[in-house]
């Protein structure tokens, strides 16, 4: 099972990161992706399909500083 | 007070190995308000040998209740001002600053030379474009990153996160200023300090958090 922001997603497998970006309310300019530990180019969100395997931490950035 | 004098205080403290460790090492600092203002003054004062200051903007009276400038130099460029505070504090580091908005086509140029990119902006989409900029851009690498300091609860809650080898997080991960919520010097600057400690961890070589 995929696990995403650690915990196990049953449903994510099969669907393109970008169609889970929508379904879970992400803008887009505010994250940047790791999956298995390297970073994934904002190029590939609609082309990189969800694997049983991956682990995939998405990191929603908030303003301030 | 001599060179010499300021270097053994800084060896009988931290010790020869960290001294001669952190003299060594470089670190880039991307956005010079609340979060990097506070950071680069900690690693100067921590030894770091050369930082390389970027920000594009100049001191503003609104920037007072959190970082590190003073009165007197509201309306002179982040770059000059820091510059000036972190020289009162250490006479012998090594300092480039740019005073330059970092962007999608400059940020890899801009940051090639530096093993660590601190990630100290403010608006959520600048802190998202530098990181995918610099992680999907350049191999070598690494940043410490910020998100989620913003209003006055727990300041508990603030920690350092390791995201993967090369990607650093410091926060709560929930408080921005989106939710209404102001910027203050303490949480601001516990966040800070965590970044300041994370990059202060991997220059002496540790990895995990």
């Amino acid at each position: 099972m995929a696990k995403i922001n650690g915990k196990e997603n049953s449903t994510a497998k099969g669907k393109t990161i970008g169609s889970y970006l929508d379904e879970n309310g992400y803008k887009k300019t505010y994250i940047a992706i790791e999956v298995n530990g390297s970073i994934l180019s904002k190029t590939e969100y609609d082309s990189y399909i969800i694997n049983d395997e991956d682990i995939i931490e998405i990191v929603n950035f908030v303003g301030g500083g | 007070m001599k060179n010499s004098d300021y270097i053994n205080a800084l060896t009988e403290r931290h010790g020869k190995d960290v001294y001669e460790r952190l003299i060594n090492s470089e670190v880039a600092i991307a956005g010079l308000g609340g979060l990097g203002s506070n950071v680069a003054l900690a690693l100067a004062r921590a030894g770091v040998g050369k930082l390389f200051l970027v920000d594009f903007d100049t001191v503003d009276i609104t920037n007072l209740n959190r970082q590190q400038y003073s009165i007197s130099d509201i309306g002179k460029a982040k770059t000059a001002a820091l510059y000036e505070k972190i020289r009162a504090v250490n006479p012998i580091i090594k300092i480039k600053r740019r005073k330059i908005k970092v962007t999608e086509k400059n940020a890899i140029e801009l940051f090639k030379d530096y093993p660590i990119v601190c990630e100290c902006f403010d608006k959520a989409e600048n802190k998202a474009m530098l990181i995918n900029t610099l992680l999907t851009g350049n191999r070598d690498i690494t940043v410490v990153s910020a998100s989620g300091m913003a209003g006055y609860g727990t300041g508990n809650t603030i920690l350092s996160r390791k995201i993967s080898d090369r990607f650093y997080i410091c926060g709560d991960m929930v408080s921005g200023i989106e939710k209404g919520l102001g910027l203050m010097a303490p949480r601001v600057g516990i966040c800070a300090m965590h970044q300041a400690n994370t990059v202060l961890r991997l220059l002496l070589g540790e990895k995990e958090i």
